[in-house]
């Protein structure tokens, strides 16, 4: 530690850390745009220029190391100046569209433009005007007028993702973001996580919304409009109205879906912890019978499709039992609709999820049967935001409401599927049950908490003693898929989710990356799992009835027609 | 094809990430332009995904990604001819043939190449056809010129098919 002065202030700073890194500690704001936490830093944009005393030029703060003594100016008169003509370059070439911009309001360019006071366009367009709107990808619209080349969508996709479907082209004024030969997203490698839409400071990426669909639906009067919402929803959907991370509001998004129209609204959760059921026995199923092993989890469609295309040889390992959106909806359309004597063509399915990849999913063709799809529409968490503000409902007036049967009840098991690990913790308290016969003695199981990226652990169940891995990220799950690859055999069982931290911090989620926020939602899970009873997915009454009364039993007949699938090899240009 | 591309990158063993512009190099001298499938076969050789391939060699302008057409015409873009209005050059001949720098037509009768300099800025600004040079040209007349070779080709294909 030595000491650097700021702004007139002495403050601590860390040997070999960057400026930005030194100020942000000590609560001093600099704008960024480039930049992102725990990866090399670019300093392409230089809006977080800073003024160093004896130094001639202006320095980018992402990329600088502190030295003993510095004496910084962040606000300095050269540096705000600075920042402001990068901004006006920037607007210079971008279209004064903010009016019917889906980051009206939640975009670091217009934040920037308004907290430096910009008034004016200052610099022509030096831009060729002929971008291009891919709306090929059934996830993401990508809107290269918008874009502002800060690269950081690349960066995730590459760095974070190991995908790389997308990268710089061309150069000069005519540089673009597109994937190889400027083909649509829809062709490429990308595996529609949506993790660049989290990233991106603009309106250049974005959900390929479905709220046309669902609103014509729920006017249409020959439609039955069923909803889901996903485990990881109602602990980030208070985030979409000012509320801060981590807040449950389970019960009143419930009653916000109910004055919005929706017939019925289930919990995914439920199916979560239908997918345990199904899922736990073909490990056991697997285990006990020489199966292909390590299983990988399948509820992560952008995994799937990552694994299809890059890891073809591991097609095998995946669990093949359906996502509990698909496993609900597949319930839906068959018992719910028998036992209420609906057609099932004249239902219309919608999920809130936290995931622009399960639009991909629910459109993957055998995702139904008879041409009736499980899910007819995904909205994501943002998505269900703007549906609650344009219906005008007031949070404040409303009082919390459950769900409906016969989907309605889930243990916290199945609500832990929102978080890395939390699909694993729910596998083993209901492998160890089915395996001994016994519930496990504390159903918590630490190792595969919290938000690291690979987390490892040996589990005893009886005699046997299992080896699994919890990774999130698409990038680490690839690191691991080489080391089986090269040799490993210790793992049993390995849960993947595509996005870091899992799904509470998906590509549909509110706008954040913040590690804190992050956790906080995971938190929110955890709470939720230490403060009620069923805690696990074999005790839910509500999912022990349908197997009575329909599915008979796990891995059974009718399971397969309905809970499970297959996976394709695919080309892609990668 | 993919068979051809493997040879051509057999003979660039232990490459690494470095000798990616000598093999898109050795690969266009080849085919004249970089097939799709050359790119994903260099990527699998030097483990590089496709969209970093092309993102570097759409950087350099000696690159294209379409076949050259029956006719290829260059336009230089050096500052002389810069200031002598190439520009205005470049833009008739894409409206004319409908289509962009580094394309190549449907018909495949002409295709478009920006070079950098082509050493003769005492005729700027200067283009060339199949390698014969056309000096101080006209935007207004580069349909003229176009014409000379749609007309040598319609000739030729008469000449085949009598
Ligand atoms: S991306 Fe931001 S600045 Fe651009 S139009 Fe949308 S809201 Fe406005
Ligand atoms: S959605 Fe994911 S895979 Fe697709 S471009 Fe974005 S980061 Fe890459
Ligand atoms: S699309 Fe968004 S994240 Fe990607 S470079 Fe453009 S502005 Fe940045």
């Amino acid at each position: 530690m030595f000491e650097i002065e700021v702004n007139n202030k002495i403050i601590e700073a860390v040997p070999g850390e960057t400026i930005l890194s030194a100020v942000t500690r000590a609560g001093i704001k600099v704008p960024t745009l480039c930049y992102m936490k725990d990866l090399a830093p670019s300093g392409a944009c230089r809006i977080c220029v800073v003024e160093v005393d004896g130094m001639k030029t202006l320095v980018p703060s992402c990329s600088y190391p502190v030295q003993e003594g510095m004496k910084i100016h962040t606000n300095s008169k050269r540096a705000i100046r600075a920042r402001k003509t990068v901004i006006e370059l920037l607007l210079a070439n971008h279209p004064d569209d903010c009016l019917y911009c889906v980051r009206n309001g939640n975009c670091r360019l217009q934040g920037l433009a308004e907290e430096y006071g910009i008034r004016e366009r200052r610099f022509p367009s030096s831009k060729k005007k002929d971008h291009m709107l891919d709306a090929t990808s059934p996830s993401i619209i990508r809107d290269q007028a918008k874009c502002i080349l800060c690269g950081k969508c690349v960066r995730v996709c590459e760095e974070i993702q190991n995908v790389a479907a997308i990268d710089f082209v061309k150069r000069g004024s005519k540089t673009v973001i597109a994937p190889a030969f400027e083909q649509s997203l829809n062709v490429s490698s990308c595996i529609n996580c949506g993790q660049c839409v989290l990233a991106c400071p603009t309106g250049a990426l974005r959900e390929k919304s479905s709220l046309r669909e669902v609103d014509e639906a729920l006017h249409d009067k020959d439609k039955y409009v069923v909803i889901q919402h996903a485990p990881a929803v109602s602990v980030t959907l208070a985030e979409e109205f000012g509320l801060r991370p981590g807040v449950d509001i389970n019960g009143l998004m419930v009653a916000a879906l109910r004055q919005l129209g929706f017939k019925k609204i289930f919990d995914t959760s439920f199916s979560a912890d239908l997918t345990i059921m199904e899922e736990a026995s073909e490990l056991v199923h697997r285990v006990t019978t020489g199966g292909k092993l390590p299983m990988m989890t399948s509820c992560s469609p952008g995994w799937i499709k990552y694994v299809e295309q890059f890891y073809p040889d591991f097609i095998d390992n995946l669990s093949t039992c359906k996502s509990p959106q698909q496993m609900l909806g597949a319930i839906i359309k068959s018992y719910f609709a028998e036992k209420e004597g609906i057609d099932p063509e004249k239902i219309f399915s919608v999920s809130i999820m936290p995931c622009v990849a399960k639009k991909f999913e629910a459109a993957r063709p055998e995702m139904g049967r008879n041409n009736i799809f499980d899910i007819d529409a995904v909205l994501t968490t943002r998505e269900v935001a703007r549906l609650i503000k344009m219906a005008g409902i007031d949070f404040d007036s409303l009082t919390p409401e459950t769900a409906d049967l016969p989907f309605g009840t889930r243990s916290t098991a199945g609500k832990l599927f929102g978080g890395t690990g939390g699909v694993m913790e729910a596998a083993i308290r209901t492998a160890h049950y089915m395996i001994t016969g016994k519930e496990l003695k504390s159903l918590m199981v630490e190792d595969v908490r919290g938000l690291k990226g690979v987390k490892e652990a040996k589990v005893k169940i009886g005699d046997l003693e299992v080896g699994v891995a919890v990774v999130s990220g698409v990038g680490n799950a690839s690191k691991i898929l080489e080391e089986i690859k090269n040799g490993r055999k210790d793992l049993h069982f390995i849960e993947v989710m595509t996005c870091p931290g899992g799904c509470i911090a998906g590509g549909g989620q509110p706008l954040s990356t913040d590690q804190e926020s992050i956790k906080a939602r995971l938190h929110a899970l955890y709470n939720i799992d230490h403060s009620e009873t069923l805690r696990t997915s074999h005790k839910n009454k509500d999912v022990q009835k349908l197997y009575d009364e329909f599915l008979k039993e796990p891995l059974g007949h009718k399971s397969h027609e309905l809970l499970h699938t297959h996976y394709i090899k695919r080309e892609v240009l990668s | 094809m993919k068979e051809e591309i493997r040879k051509i990158l057999e003979k660039h063993p232990d490459s690494k990430r470095d000798s990616l512009i000598p093999l898109l190099q050795a690969v266009q001298e080849v085919y004249g332009y970089l097939p799709k499938d050359a790119v994903v076969e260099i990527g699998k050789h030097l483990n590089l995904p496709a969209s970093k391939i092309y993102g570097v060699a759409t950087f350099y302008n000696q690159f294209r990604f379409q076949p050259k057409g029956k006719n290829h015409v260059m336009v230089c873009r050096g500052t002389a001819c810069h200031v002598k209005g190439s520009l205005a050059v470049l833009e008739a001949i894409e409206q004319d043939l409908k289509i962009k720098a580094g394309q190549t037509s449907r018909d495949t009768l002409f295709s478009i190449e920006v070079v950098a300099c082509m050493g003769a800025c005492g005729l700027a600004p200067v283009i060339s056809v199949n390698g014969e040079f056309h000096a101080n040209v006209d935007p207004q007349k580069i349909s003229e010129i176009l014409d000379i070779y749609r007309e040598e080709k319609k000739s030729a294909m008469e000449a085949a098919n009598a």
